[in-house]
């Protein structure tokens, strides 16, 4: 550091007024602006996201028509599908990069990053992130991450083919199967590369609600979408260091020959030296992230749908701090349930009903957030545009999917469906779904907010929510049956199971919904990107919503007010509010953002 | 607007557009860092705890393995260590000196103090070093059997440990060390233990005065110490020459216990490495005056965290390690 460094203060970043030149480079690329951020983030997160279902598409097609040849296989998979038809290691490749990707790199970064970035400082009333620099390091080594993930893709011997949860000794073992090699260690590179960047991300976060909040914002005062992210964070910075426990424990075993994880394996006819370890604390240590996780993924997504829902039905959120209060239950319950993902594992039945009893009661605050958002709908003056609708699509699914997870979250009944479809079929309408949802929700709602006042078209809108929304319910409602047939998920093929053959029919159902709900996705594609350029200028504010982004300028600044910082005087949920005589507080206007003081006669609710 | 009705939030703890907790961004990150980083060490700290307690009738004991001073020979078990734990709780100390003499704004005691500190750390690291490699030596050797248990040997006559040297026979023969100059050159085979398996067995069964330690922990919290009978038929299961310990085994017990030896003093020495890093880094810092001109020494109190985390991890290792 310079000798000669002028003097600092500590907020300097965010006091407004000196503008940099800026360059192509500090514009688009190495940028510290939350927002540009952000859209890195989407853009990234998007990309990945199309990888992860063009994956899931492969395997589907095995799955309904197992053994036979695709053209499409041979074009894709090169010496994986020789005449075309689907290697068995190329599937659990498939599998298992589809989890990975899908989990962490398009619903934990490319959700929460893009939303976390965009939304709170302009929704706290904050000139940017608290630190700028940490944030666009962030979002590089996340960029860094996908790019070795997607390098894995490439080595001679497969990407990793562990499954996500990548248990050892499938994982640790280099000899074990081709994926084990190469592709293995550069998973474990690229997530580590990531865990770094979730970190990066969720501090920043953290620190910039508890204290760039602008004056007046209250913690009961911000909207649910910031104190999601809030807590999503939080979460981040308490499980993802226990994968990395679990990681760097792994790579030891993998490259250094310890026996952490690894005990009296015979392989290839060759006794190998590993003593004492035991898999099953892999699984400990890697389900106490991986629970959390799952609610890393949904909580952006609820946080989102709640906003969106209460905008989209002109009422205020029903059940405000309720809601506040099921996300801090449902962050604290995330942490003593991992359990519940190891039912099978030898674990003391005991030890198994405690699991059930701390599981199962997610389900309070999970039913709270369910029936607050079907109350917010009641009597709503319902604005039932592409973003109002997937969010109501969203807790559809999550209803849905939450369902069987009472019935997975109880260890006598778990036992039965474990590593079946029905599985398969509850987490992805819990959390895949209803998550992706809520990431559209988010985009379609606030991409006049990232694109500078471009909308996204309307009616294309329309047809990308229902047939998405039909095609979600075709391919996952029918996969809870044909799991409680007892259909075992991770299997290549199930012919050699007679008893699965009638299940056959059901399987090209859903692999046929599959093929038409991702090819709609090509028109949210379409749609975004020819937004971009030449969507329709909508109105400052084009949904007539309270929160502070929408006092921003449509162009983009530094900054993101021209002025000073608008002060808060009210929640951010004044809609439909009336006075005594049952008018509007402004007439004409059924909506009081937030930087309004209280008005003569206005009855305060004390938020 | 003058119809402005004062907002209830104004002067509030959490009222917004101030600092709730009292504290910097940077302050509050690098506490949400540690919680961080606490929970990394608690994952392989429950590890450790996990594995230790499935192999808890056999887990080495570690008064009889860390007994080592530079420049003394003889049996001090923990002595060395203890004086390692002190140095690093004083440099916590100093650090709490300069971190002190920072808010009152007096660079050259934050200077001193923060010196004594690097110092301190520097010491805790060298010493970590010294005692990884004497663990990696290893003092008295053991063999290991078919199944992979470790078997030591002690002086009946004494009740003393015996080294290998002390009885093993000498037995020529012509096993070379595979070396890459001499073989194949992508080849290459550990070195080879001073005594073969066969000068070990010799050695013992011609020494009536040696018998044959287990890992197994008997009732009074000792290894079990077989007879020389026993001692006899157990040696007939030695299959290889165990000295010192790498990652693979170890001549002190479990392989667990030299796996999670080496990674968590590692990582552990991985932090304080990286903190004295930091520390001169700032040290340099304050010599050339960089907080004075900005007005306080904020980031002296940052790597101050850092460091007493660093510290703290170390009691709850040194604990969970060395003391039970």
């Amino acid at each position: 550091m310079s000798a000669h460094a002028p003097a600092l203060t500590d907020d300097h970043a965010h006091d407004h007024g000196h503008h940099h030149k800026e360059t192509f480079i500090t514009k688009y690329i190495f940028s510290q602006d939350h927002k540009m951020i952000s859209k890195q983030y989407l853009i990234t997160g998007l990309i990945m996201g199309f990888i992860g279902i063009a994956m899931s598409l492969l395997f589907r097609m095995q799955l309904a028509w197992p053994g036979e040849s695709f053209p499409v296989f041979e074009a894709v998979l090169g010496k994986w599908a020789p005449d075309g038809v689907m290697d068995a290691d190329i599937y659990l490749a498939l599998v298992t990069i589809h989890g990975t990707i899908m989990v962490f790199f398009v619903l934990t970064a490319g959700l929460s990053g893009t939303f976390s970035n965009l939304l709170i400082p302009l929704q706290i009333g904050a000139r940017d992130m608290a630190s700028g620099f940490l944030n666009m390091i962030s979002y590089w080594l996340f960029f860094i991450s996908s790019v070795v993930m997607v390098i894995s893709l490439f080595v001679e011997a497969g990407p990793a083919a562990a499954g996500w949860t990548i248990y050892p000794p499938l994982s640790a073992l280099p000899m074990a199967q081709p994926g084990s090699g190469m592709g293995m260690t550069l998973w474990l590179v690229s997530m580590t590369i990531f865990i770094a960047s979730s970190l990066l991300g969720s501090l920043n976060y953290i620190v910039t609600v508890l204290n760039l909040r602008t004056k007046g914002m209250s913690m009961t005062r911000l909207p649910l979408t910031i104190w999601a992210f809030f807590v999503t964070a939080v979460i981040g910075v308490i499980s993802f260091p226990v994968l990395l426990s679990a990681g760097l424990l792994l790579l030891m075993d993998r490259s250094f020959g310890t026996s952490f994880f690894l005990s009296d394996i015979f392989i290839q006819g060759e006794v190998l030296h590993y003593q004492g370890g035991s898999p099953v604390l892999y699984e400990h240590l890697f389900w106490f992230l991986g629970h959390p996780e799952v609610y890393i993924v949904i909580l952006p997504a609820m946080g989102i749908v709640s906003e969106v829902m209460a905008v989209g039905a002109r009422k205020p959120i029903f059940g405000y701090r309720a809601m506040i209060a099921s996300i801090l239950a449902i962050a604290f319950l995330s942490t003593i349930v991992w359990g519940h993902h190891m039912f099978i594992s030898g674990m003391n039945p005991f030890l198994g009903s405690v699991f059930t009893f701390t599981t199962l009661l997610i389900a309070i605050p999970s039913g709270v957030k369910a029936f607050n958002w079907i109350t917010t709908l009641w009597k709503g003056n319902l604005q039932l545009n592409a973003g109002m609708l997937f969010s109501i699509g969203m807790v559809s699914t999550f209803i849905t999917g939450g369902l069987t997870g009472i019935i997975l979250g109880d260890s006598t009944l778990d036992i039965n469906v474990h590593d079946t479809y029905f599985v398969v079929a509850h987490f992805h309408l819990v959390m895949g779904i209803s998550a992706l949802y809520g990431l559209f929700a988010g985009v379609y709602h606030w991409f006049p907010k990232m694109f500078q006042g471009r909308m996204m078209n309307k009616n294309l809108g329309y047809v990308h929510f229902w047939i998405t929304a039909v095609g979600s319910y075709g391919i996952f409602f029918p996969m809870h049956f044909v799991g409680m047939a007892g259909v075992p998920r991770r299997y290549y093929q199930n012919t050699a199971f007679p008893m699965f053959d009638e299940l056959v029919d059901i399987q090209e159902l859903m692999t046929v919904f599959a093929l038409i709900t991702a090819a709609a996705q090509l028109i949210f594609v379409y749609n975004f990107v020819r937004s971009i350029f030449y969507g329709k200028r909508g109105p400052q504010n084009p949904w007539n919503a309270t929160t502070l982004e929408w006092t921003t300028p449509q162009k983009h600044i530094h900054g993101n007010w021209p002025g000073a910082i608008p002060e808060v005087h009210r929640w951010c949920y004044d809609y439909s509010k009336v006075d005594e005589n049952g008018e509007y507080i402004i007439p004409g206007q059924d909506f009081v953002p937030q930087h309004i003081p209280l008005q003569e006669g206005e009855e305060d609710y004390e938020h | 607007m003058d119809t402005a009705v004062t907002t209830e939030t104004e002067g509030s703890v959490w009222g917004g557009g101030n600092r709730p907790l009292g504290a910097s961004y940077g302050k509050l990150m690098m506490w949400f860092f540690i919680v961080s980083d606490a929970l990394t060490f608690s994952g392989f700290l429950c590890a450790y705890g996990f594995s230790r307690f499935k192999f808890i009738e056999t887990w080495p004991i570690a008064d009889e393995v860390f007994t080592h001073v530079p420049f003394f020979h003889g049996n001090f078990p923990m002595y060395y260590v203890a004086f390692m734990t002190f140095v690093l709780i004083m440099s916590s100390v100093t650090m709490v000196l300069a971190v002190d003499a920072g808010h009152r704004m007096m660079k050259n005691k934050v200077i001193i103090y923060l010196f004594l500190t690097i110092i301190g750390g520097a010491i805790f690291v060298g010493s970590q070093a010294w005692e990884w490699a004497t663990f990696i030596r290893g003092d008295y050797g053991a063999v290991e059997t078919r199944g992979g248990r470790i078997l030591q040997f002690v002086n009946a006559d004494t009740g003393e440990r015996a080294a290998l040297a002390e009885f093993a026979a000498t037995i020529p023969d012509e096993r070379a060390e595979h070396e890459r100059k001499n073989g194949i050159w992508f080849r290459e085979e550990g070195s080879l233990t001073t005594y073969t398996v066969n000068e070990v067995v010799e050695g013992f069964r011609s020494n009536p005065n040696i018998l044959i330690r287990t890992e197994t922990i008997n009732e009074n919290g000792e290894k079990t110490l077989l007879d020389r009978k026993q001692s006899l038929e157990r040696i007939k299961d030695a299959k290889l020459v165990v000295e010192g310990a790498n990652l693979i085994r170890n001549e002190y017990g479990s392989r667990l216990f030299a796996d999670f030896f080496f990674f968590i003093t590692g990582f552990h020495g991985f932090h304080v490495f990286s903190g004295v890093v930091f520390n001169i880094i700032i040290f340099f810092n304050v010599i050339l005056g960089t907080y004075e001109r900005r007005g306080h020494y904020e980031m002296v109190e940052k790597v101050g965290l850092y460091w007493h985390f660093v510290d703290l991890v170390w009691v709850f290792v040194f604990t969970f390690f060395y003391l039970v």
